[in-house]
C-alpha cells in the first residue's frame, strides 16, 4: 500500500511539476481570494484582523476544492482512471497518494496564503508550533476528504459541480476547528487551541480511515 | 483446454439502460476475436464486462477462470484494454507513461524501452510529453503500455483508430505474436478489412447480443492463421512478449 502510494503521490506531483497549475493558476487566486476579503473588509481593518484566521481557512478551502478537482481531471480527461483500475495498485495507495499529492499543493498554497495575511492583514504569526501542526492536520483532512469525494463523483456528468456541493459540508468542522485553533495561534482568542488541534485530528483520521476503507469501491463504475 | 472467455446471457445495465441484453460469447486461449456491429451494438460494452469494470447484472461471466464479480482486481491485473480513449496522462512523455503504467503492473522498468521500441516509439518521441503527440503517437504509446503489462487478455476497441498503414501491420503483427504465445485477443472494429486477415473469427453484435458468439467445438484449438512477413519497421526483442521466441513463425 505505501508503496502504490509513493508512486501515486510521484506521479502526480512530477505532473503538477510540468503542468504547474497549483503555481500559476490556484496559487494566485488564492491570493485573489484573500485580496477580495481585504477589499470586503477594508473599511474595517480590526474585524479584518479578527477575520484573518478564517479568512484563510475559507481560501485554503477553495483552493483545496481546485486542487481536487485537478487531481481527477488527470485521470479522466484520457481515461486512465480505467489504467487504474486494471493495475495492481491498492485502491487504499491510490487514495493515499492522490491525498498525499493533494496535501503537498495544499502545504505550499497554505504557506503562500500565510504570508498573504501577514502582508494584507498585518496578522503576527505567533503561536508557531500550533499554527504549524494544525495546518499540517487539517491538511491532511481537507485533501482526504477532497479525494474521497472527488471519486465518488468522478463517474458523474455533474461532478465539477457536484464536488464542491458535497464537500463543502463534510470540511465544515475541519474550517470551523482550524479557524479556532490558528485564532488561539494568533493571539485573537484565549482558548485552548491544542483542544481544537485534537478536534481536528479526530475528523482527519475519520477523513483518512473512510478513504483507505472504501476509496477501492468508489473507484468503481457507476 | 479452459476457455478465456465464457459469457451465456449477460446483462449489464447503465443505470436502467440495457448495455448488454443477453450476451453469448466463447472465446479460446490464443485466439483472435473480431467483434463487428453497428455503434451501440454494445461492442464496448461487452468489452468492459470481460475486463471486470462493469457489473454483470444476470447471467454467467467466466473471465480467464475467474468470476468477474467475485475476483474482479485478480481478473482486472491479466486483463488489458485499450479503450476509445488512450489513458495517458498528458504532462507525462512517452516514456514515463509506459513506466508509470509498468510500475502500477508490478512490472520492471528494463522492460519500458523494449515495449516503445515494439511499437516503433524511440529516439526523440519518447520524451516528448504525451500532448504533443499525435493521434496514431498516442494510440502507440497507449499498446506499448499494454506490452510492458503482459496481460493474459488483450481487449481493444478500434485499435487500429489513428494508425497509419505502417503502423497497422505492426499492430497485427503484436497481435498475432501474443495470440502465438497463448494469450486472447478481443477486438471490436467497424474496419471489415483491417482485422479481416486478422482474426482467427469474428462474431456480430446487434442490440447488446452476440450472433454466432458460442463455440461448437470450444476445446478445439482455434484455427491456425498465415502470418505475413514483419513490416519494415525495427524488430522487438523477442522478450517483449513471452514465450513469443518460442513460436517458430513468429519468432
Amino acid at each position: 500500500m505505501w508503496r502504490d502510494a509513493v508512486l501515486v503521490a510521484g506521479k502526480d506531483l512530477h505532473i503538477e511539476g510540468r503542468a504547474k497549475v497549483a503555481l500559476n493558476q490556484v496559487g494566485p487566486y488564492a491570493v485573489v481570494v484573500l485580496l477580495l476579503f481585504g477589499f470586503a473588509f477594508d473599511q474595517d481593518r480590526p474585524l479584518l484582523v479578527q477575520a484573518a484566521p478564517g479568512l484563510f481557512w475559507m481560501a485554503v478551502l477553495f483552493s483545496g476544492l481546485l486542487a481536487v478537482q485537478r487531481s481527477f481531471t488527470l485521470e479522466t480527461a484520457d481515461g486512465a482512471v480505467d489504467g487504474l483500475r486494471l493495475s495492481r495498485l491498492e485502491p487504499a495507495g491510490i487514495f493515499l497518494g492522490k491525498a498525499a499529492a493533494v496535501g503537498a499543493q495544499l502545504l505550499v498554497l497554505e504557506a503562500l496564503l500565510a504570508a498573504g495575511i501577514v502582508v494584507l492583514f498585518h496578522s503576527e504569526l505567533t503561536g508557531a508550533a500550533l499554527l504549524a501542526a494544525s495546518a499540517l492536520v487539517s491538511t491532511a483532512g481537507v485533501s482526504a476528504a477532497g479525494v474521497a469525494y472527488a471519486a465518488l463523483s468522478m463517474g458523474l456528468r455533474v461532478r465539477e459541480t457536484l464536488l464542491p456541493l458535497l464537500l463543502a459540508p463534510v470540511l465544515a468542522p475541519i474550517v470551523l476547528a482550524a479557524t479556532e485553533a490558528w485564532r488561539v495561534a494568533l493571539g485573537l482568542s484565549s482558548g485552548d487551541g491544542w483542544r481544537w488541534l485534537g478536534l481536528l485530528g479526530c475528523f482527519a483520521a475519520i477523513y483518512l480511515a473512510g478513504g483507505v476503507l472504501s476509496f477501492g469501491a468508489l473507484m468503481e463504475e457507476t | 483446454m479452459l476457455l478465456s472467455v465464457r459469457l451465456r446471457a449477460v446483462v449489464a445495465l447503465a443505470g436502467r439502460y440495457p448495455l448488454l441484453a443477453g450476451a453469448d460469447l466463447d472465446v479460446r486461449p490464443g485466439e483472435i476475436v473480431v467483434l463487428r456491429g453497428p455503434n451501440g451494438a454494445g461492442k464496448t460494452s461487452l468489452l468492459r464486462v470481460m475486463a471486470g469494470l462493469v457489473v454483470v447484472a444476470a447471467g454467467e461471466a467466466t473471465v480467464l477462470g475467474l468470476d468477474p464479480m467475485v475476483d474482479a482486481r485478480a481478473l482486472r491485473s491479466q486483463v488489458g484494454l485499450l479503450g476509445h480513449r488512450n489513458g495517458l496522462y498528458d504532462d507525462l512523455t512517452a516514456e514515463q507513461n509506459v513506466l508509470f503504467a509498468a510500475r502500477a503492473a508490478r512490472r520492471p522498468k528494463q522492460s519500458v524501452p523494449a515495449a516503445l521500441a515494439r511499437l516503433g516509439l524511440d529516439g526523440r518521441l519518447v520524451s516528448v510529453p504525451a500532448a504533443k503527440l499525435s493521434a496514431g503517437q498516442r494510440r502507440r504509446v497507449a499498446l506499448a503500455a499494454m506490452v510492458v503489462r503482459e496481460p493474459r487478455l488483450w481487449l481493444l476497441d478500434e485499435p487500429h483508430a489513428g494508425l497509419d498503414a505502417e503502423h497497422r501491420a505492426l499492430l497485427d503483427l503484436l497481435l498475432r505474436e501474443v495470440a502465438a504465445a497463448g494469450a486472447t485477443v478481443v477486438l471490436a472494429s467497424h474496419e471489415d478489412g483491417a482485422t479481416e486477415a486478422l482474426a482467427h473469427r469474428a462474431v456480430t453484435m446487434s442490440g447488446g447480443m452476440v450472433a454466432g458468439g458460442v463455440l461448437d467445438e470450444p476445446l478445439e484449438p482455434p484455427a491456425a492463421k498465415t502470418v505475413p512477413a514483419a513490416p519494415t519497421l525495427r524488430a522487438a526483442p523477442p522478450e517483449v512478449v513471452p514465450g513469443v521466441a518460442e513460436v517458430p513463425s513468429v519468432a
